[in-house]
């Protein structure tokens, strides 16, 4: 039994490769090391965001807030910098306007009980719009050319996105690894009323976990914002989605307390991938959307799959 | 000549490692309670699966009334009149007691469910049960024995010939329990067999006529309860010898450590309560008279109007589970897989999830002293285990709740409240719990028991606080337990005086 879970576990790191074989024979290009520094920079910023989604789902929760924050950030961030406000203020209040979101769905889920899916997807819509109503729907321009190297800088070979997503995966990791707060996390989503009678104050953990989410989520917008040196509202739309099939990919368990962050890398890094890989082989975007929903549905299949069987061990 | 109704011949059931049930031949009477017995693990689950078809035999044939049944499912086997009552319930909690009974068969006039006569038949199947409940109660609104009642109508109501009952006393207080007794009585009056299963010994000499005993996954042998005792029966279960079902002790009361006083909440209705250091303190009541509650409101985890804490004379403040835990008390809850466990993650997260201080290391947790840690415990409270990586759901109930108890021991509680301790855990590992239990309370633990398991109850404590519908009816001394006395003060006959409770 145990053993073939841990092969599907492997499962995807093996799909990973196959597919890495497939478009480097279908396209020379896709190994070249300008192509694979593409990739990893593409991937970043789904990267950061992967990570905060990954303490939300261990606790059996959900985040489509997402995309919108990014786009929060992006324009508020644009805004601050092309009126002269100073970079770091700028990123500070970026990253709060982040955490603030955060607990904004925390103080809904936690207070009043609200499903976290469709409270998210409450302040999906409502940031959404926000982003929008600060720049009138207009891209805003004007951000000072040295804040570039956030999005498009590099540390000797690496590209500073990707240095940013790697500490975000390491904070994770070591977070829940290595701290209570992670355990507590991993309680909460294996038995929330076990771990409140053995101590754990949910409520504060539930605030802590979106908090940290809505805190990647603008640090993210930041990056994406360099990259693309403009505050664009519609910036990070859709993002969730990747993000959320990165999470399920790498073995995170949608019900909740199962999963760890080294699997939801190498899902992400699948995602990144794919979207490239079918962009050099000339996959038209609508393919490329239709392909990105079947990979989330056989993630998540599988993520059943695993479960069932698990199930069926423990009941024997 | 006995009818056999039900005949297994050489069941086998293998899974990979592992043989559950091993070359089983068994044949069943019309009309007889047939008690099967055996501790954890001894292949009473399987058995019982296999009958029902749940699972399909590696091998072996299996005949009902004569006709050998070729393939077998839960519902070929409940069309031939085979119904099973399992330890978890299959209610739907948000419909009514009459449309879980009727589930599937509704009755119905020109196409659409008539519920008048619904009701009217559920009301008639209660009558003849002898169960209060009203047809249109929503089962969520139920506790667990009321639940457990509605079980057995719905399986009752359909045209059973044979019915199955795993653990059917578990979840009931001892009235409840006399009441199923009745119930499955008549049913024998009506030719229907029974296979029982329960944990609870004596209940096997009140009311069955054979007992087939498991051990290890195999068929030992039939015996006439008539012809056995108890002491038998565990004998040739666990194929050991038992010696004394709970442990000796030494009564030595100490200091006054605890103390609830005045405590109400919107079921309980000023409770006093005193714990000494060097006893087991027993709850005793029926379901629904209290008892978790007033455990739970010290824990932090109810909601109380009014009443106050003192420990070693000094008042609490206690508002949620982290400031109980906080004075040093720990729950060991009733239901450990919904309120105790983590099922999902290793006993070593388990073991050090209370008390994250013990396993701080320089930077964040110390992992090899949190591996150090479990190695400990499960040395010390010889829990079975593969390994501290094991999943806690993958554990047999006694080794489970042992992790709870290690959780507590490693956050060093000194006042420890068992809420039905032992409920659904086999024989041998009762004992070893009890072991545990004394072994505390001499090292100056302070327990606090809450048991629905007389025996246990008498057996175990020291002094004895029974309750009913949300008030203290009686407190005894060690030298007046008597199952009568607990039993009428429990529901409510006679109260003590407010001059003999203290």
């Amino acid at each position: 039994m145990k053993k073939r879970i841990d092969l599907s576990r492997f499962g995807v790191f093996i799909a990973w490769i196959v597919l890495i074989i497939i478009f480097s024979v279908g396209n020379p290009a896709f190994l070249k090391r300008s192509n694979i520094f593409t990739i990893l920079r593409q991937t970043s910023i789904v990267g950061v965001c992967s990570v905060g989604m990954t303490f939300v789902i261990l606790t059996g929760g959900m985040d489509l807030s997402v995309g919108s924050i990014i786009g929060v950030g992006c324009v508020a961030g644009a805004l601050m910098m092309s009126n002269g406000i100073p970079i770091p203020i700028a990123i500070i209040i970026v990253l709060i306007i982040g955490l603030v979101a955060g607990a904004f769905n925390g103080f809904f889920i936690n207070e009043l009980g609200i499903a976290p899916i469709i409270m998210t997807l409450g302040t999906m819509t409502t940031l959404r719009g926000i982003a929008y109503l600060l720049c009138n729907g207009f891209a805003v321009y004007g951000i000072p050319e040295s804040y570039k190297i956030i999005g498009q800088g590099y540390v000797g070979l690496i590209p500073v996105p990707v240095i940013i997503m790697l500490i975000c995966f390491m904070i994770g990791w070591f977070i829940l690894n290595k701290t209570s707060f992670g355990r507590e996390i991993y309680g909460i989503g294996g038995n929330v009323e076990a771990a409140r009678l053995s101590g754990v104050n949910v409520k504060f953990v539930i605030y802590k976990v979106y908090m940290f989410a809505g805190l990647l989520n603008a640090l993210a917008g930041l990056i994406l914002m360099a990259r693309v040196n403009s505050g664009q509202p519609s910036s990070g739309e859709g993002y969730e989605m990747d993000v959320i099939t990165g999470c399920v990919l790498g073995g995170v368990s949608i019900s909740g307390g199962e999963g760890n962050i080294l699997g939801v890398l190498i899902g992400v890094l699948m995602m990144g991938t794919l979207a490239n890989g079918m962009v050099l082989l000339d996959i038209s975007e609508f393919w490329q959307k239709f392909v990105k929903g079947i990979v989330l549905i056989l993630a998540v299949s599988l993520d059943k799959i695993v479960q069932r069987s698990k199930q069926r061990a423990a009941e024997k | 000549m006995y009818k056999e109704i039900l005949k297994l011949k050489h069941i086998t059931k293998k899974y990979p490692g592992v043989t559950a049930l091993d070359d089983v031949s068994l044949s069943f009477r019309e009309g007889e309670i047939h008690a099967i017995a055996g501790e954890n693990g001894a292949g009473k689950s399987t058995f019982i699966k296999t009958i029902t078809g749940a699972i399909y035999p590696t091998s072996g044939e299996i005949y009902f009334e004569d006709r050998l049944l070729k393939t077998n499912s839960p519902e070929i086997s409940m069309q031939q009149g085979i119904a099973a009552i399992y330890q978890e319930f299959n209610l739907f909690p948000s419909l009514s007691v009459a449309e879980n009974i009727f589930y599937g068969r509704y009755p119905k006039k020109n196409g659409t469910i008539d519920y008048n006569e619904m009701l009217k038949r559920t009301s008639r199947i209660m009558e003849e049960l002898g169960i209060d409940i009203a047809a249109d109660t929503l089962v969520k609104n139920l506790s667990v024995g009321y639940q457990q009642l509605v079980e057995i109508a719905k399986s009752v109501s359909k045209e059973t010939k044979l019915l199955i009952m795993d653990e059917p006393s578990a979840p009931l207080t001892e009235n409840e329990v006399k009441h199923l007794f009745r119930i499955i009585k008549n049913l024998k009056k009506k030719r229907v067999t029974i296979i029982y299963i329960s944990h609870r010994l004596e209940e096997i000499f009140q009311i069955c006529d054979r007992v087939s005993i498991f051990r290890d996954g195999k068929y030992i042998k039939t015996l006439n309860v008539k012809e056995t005792n108890v002491d038998e029966l565990i004998r040739i279960m666990v194929n050991r010898n038992l010696g004394e079902q709970y442990p000796p002790k030494n009564y030595s009361k100490g200091e006054k450590v605890l103390e609830i006083r005045n405590l109400n909440t919107s079921l309980l209705k000023d409770i006093n309560i005193e714990a000494y250091r060097g006893e087991i303190l027993g709850l005793a009541g029926l379901v629904g008279a209290g008892r978790t509650e007033t455990v739970r409101a010290l824990f932090g985890a109810e909601k109380v109007d009014s009443g106050d804490f003192y420990l070693w004379g000094k008042r609490l403040k206690i508002k949620s589970p982290q400031d109980a835990i906080k004075y040093g008390i720990g729950l060991i809850p009733e239901d450990r897989k919904k309120q105790g466990l983590l099922l999902k993650l290793p006993v070593r997260y388990n073991i050090s999830f209370a008390n994250f201080q013990g396993i701080k290391g320089k930077l964040g947790l110390d992992l090899r002293k949190d591996y150090e840690i479990s190695q400990k415990y499960i040395a010390s409270l010889a829990i079975k285990t593969p390994s501290s990586e094991q999943a806690a759901g993958q554990l047999s109930g006694g080794n489970q709740q042992k992790v709870v108890l290690a959780k507590w021991l490693f956050k060093n509680s000194d006042i420890l409240i068992f809420d039905e301790p032992t409920r659904g855990i086999d024989v041998g590992a009762k004992q070893e719990i009890y072991k545990l239990m004394v072994d505390l309370v001499e090292r100056g633990k302070v327990l606090i028991m809450i048991s629905s398991d007389m025996s246990e109850l008498i057996g175990m404590s020291d002094r004895i606080i029974i309750m009913h519908e949300g008030k203290i009816t009686g407190n005894l001394k060690k030298e007046d337990f008597t199952q009568e006395k607990i039993l009428s003060f429990a529901s409510g006959v006679i109260e003590m005086g407010e001059e003999t409770l203290e």
